[in-house]
């Protein structure tokens, strides 16, 4: 079935945790050298708690809202800095989105993407493509998905497509001038490195896709 | 240390080990509050941010100064909810006035901590500190060593119970007379990762550094105490617009890992050339107020005063970083 449910949104979660953990040290490399070098640490500890969180949760007999609800607290509540109110931005507006579903179809995924999208632009301050945040690897990949939705292609095919457009949208922040956050001091001098929120997103859309594919 | 993960936790737990008469620790969240609650009638302040910065803010919770801090992991603004709870434990029928530093988490956390804590009638008023000259852009300034000399006026005006409105006025007022700069000549280490954040030649000086080890807006060539203390007294003297006459507080501290020895020269050498300057210094704090963990570097803040700033600056506060009033030269 061309569908994500309640079970598909738990395993991409635990995924998102790894893929994540796997990174920790990426991320707060790339962060060190435009930021303060940590987040890697904060924000694998925000989804370590949201999957701890999700241990005692049954899948089967929760909604699609709920468990993304579990993952936004989770972040808002234990990430800090900038990135716990953008990630848990996301999430919220993907919970919010997704209440009391248990399966959503590619148009409806669309949307709680879209939404999520904007949940992120409300609390960054509308935040807009190019300016080197995690908004560089997020927009391009919503758009990616809206296309593919709208040209009536299947659900791998469109996360396929967000992926690379996510993947893009990171590379792009390498020859960007920071406009946001701390990287934003830098000025000219933040050049040359890519942005970790950005890199966070790809990763989390990498798991959307290779879920759906190895299911 | 122990686990990195847990040093924030554990500092906390030994500022409250050593010191039961002034702080007792919220063990839920990183949040600090005050021994002795103060009398429900007087204003309450909030203060807080990411740690590293020690005393600040925990350090400055206390008779005199703040009500309530939240503390964050290293060098990141603690989540909006924990915000929130300071604030709910604080909160009284005259107010509580919330002290935000102008960098993104924490403009972001505490503005929905305030947002969520105004929703449920707490009535409360905040400032937003942007006290860095460094940077041009003033929306952008970052809020650094004016936050504490907020922390103690505010603090010193709410204490004799003034009004919300009224510890906002001089809260602003403090704001608007003062300004700091900070320069590192090394960067700083995270706990966390256990790497420097930013690499710095032996040579160099990296001029307006942040308080959270991020590099600063211009990197330099060594230059001896004297010429700096010139050139970062200069930059607050233009931008403050200081005139010959202006009675002035000076703040001068290292950044966490700069010697006493160094710190006493570079203080010489700024208040020498402040005088020449044909300013007057009322009172100087000298030490760590807003360290970056072990950095070494310096920075200078200066708030021109009036009487009533001067006033509360000497009023008594009892914390564990401030004790006394600073020593007042006359």
């Amino acid at each position: 079935m061309d569908k994500l449910n309640s079970k598909d949104i738990y395993d991409i979660i635990l995924l998102i945790n790894q893929y994540i953990a796997e990174n920790k040290e990426k991320l707060s490399q790339l962060d060190a050298v435009i930021g303060d070098g940590d987040f890697g640490t904060n924000i694998g500890r925000g989804f370590e708690t949201a999957v701890k969180r999700l241990s005692t949760v049954d899948p089967s007999k929760t909604d699609i809202g709920t468990i993304l609800m579990i993952v936004a607290n989770a972040l808002l509540e234990s990430v800090g800095g900038a990135s716990g109110p953008l990630f848990g931005g996301l999430f919220i507006n993907m919970a919010m989105s997704s209440l009391g579903r248990s399966e959503i179809d590619l148009p409806e995924i669309v949307k709680m993407f879209t939404d999520g999208f904007r949940g992120v632009q409300e609390v960054g301050g509308g935040t807009m493509p190019g300016e080197k945040t995690l908004v560089d690897a997020l927009y391009p990949a919503v758009e990616a998905l809206k296309q593919a939705a709208n040209e009536g292609k299947d659900l791998l095919t469109a996360f396929r497509e967000a992926l690379l457009a996510a993947e893009k949208g990171v590379k792009s922040t390498i020859n960007m001038v920071a406009k946001r956050g701390r990287a934003s001091y830098l000025g000219e001098r933040s050049i040359g490195y890519q942005d970790p929120g950005a890199t966070a997103i790809y990763l989390i859309i990498k798991a959307f896709y290779d879920h759906i594919s190895h299911r | 240390m122990n686990r990195p993960d847990d040093i924030v936790r554990e500092m906390l737990e030994g500022m409250a080990l050593a010191f039961p008469d002034i702080i007792r620790l919220d063990s839920q969240w990183n949040n600090v509050y005050r021994r002795y609650r103060k009398p429900g009638n007087r204003v309450a302040l909030v203060c807080g941010g990411g740690s590293g910065h020690e005393p600040a803010q925990a350090g400055y919770v206390g008779y005199g100064m703040l009500d309530a801090v939240a503390a964050g992991h290293v060098f990141t603004a603690p989540p909006a909810p924990q915000v929130l709870a300071a604030i709910n434990e604080v909160a009284n029928d005259v107010g509580v006035f919330v002290i935000i530093t102008n960098y993104t988490g924490d403009v972001m956390n505490f503005g929905i901590a305030i947002k969520m804590a105004s929703a449920k009638g707490v009535k409360l008023d905040y400032i937003i500190v942007n006290d860095d000259v460094s940077i041009s852009d003033i929306s952008k300034r970052r809020g650094t060593t004016i936050t504490i000399l907020i922390n103690k006026i505010a603090g010193a005006a709410a204490e004799e119970g003034w009004s919300l409105e009224e510890v906002k006025r001089v809260a602003q007022k403090v704001l608007d007379n003062g300004r700091d700069i900070g320069v590192a000549l090394t960067p700083c280490i995270l706990p966390t990762t256990g790497k420097p954040t930013f690499e710095l030649a032996y040579d160099e000086i990296e001029f307006g550094i942040g308080v959270h080890g991020e590099a600063g807006v211009k990197r330099m060539k060594y230059i001896q105490s004297r010429e700096l203390a010139k050139i970062m007294v200069d930059a607050i003297a233009d931008d403050l617009k200081l005139q010959k006459g202006d009675e002035v507080a000076l703040v001068v501290q290292g950044t966490g890992g700069t010697p006493y020895m160094e710190k006493f020269v570079f203080y010489r050498d700024v208040r020498m050339y402040v005088e020449s300057l044909g300013l007057k210094v009322f009172t100087s704090w000298i030490g760590e107020f807003f360290t970056s963990l072990d950095m070494q570097g310096a920075r200078v803040a200066i708030l021109r005063l009036d009487d009533e700033l001067k006033r509360l600056l000497v009023a008594p506060a009892y914390t564990i970083a401030i004790r006394t009033p600073g020593i007042v030269v006359s």
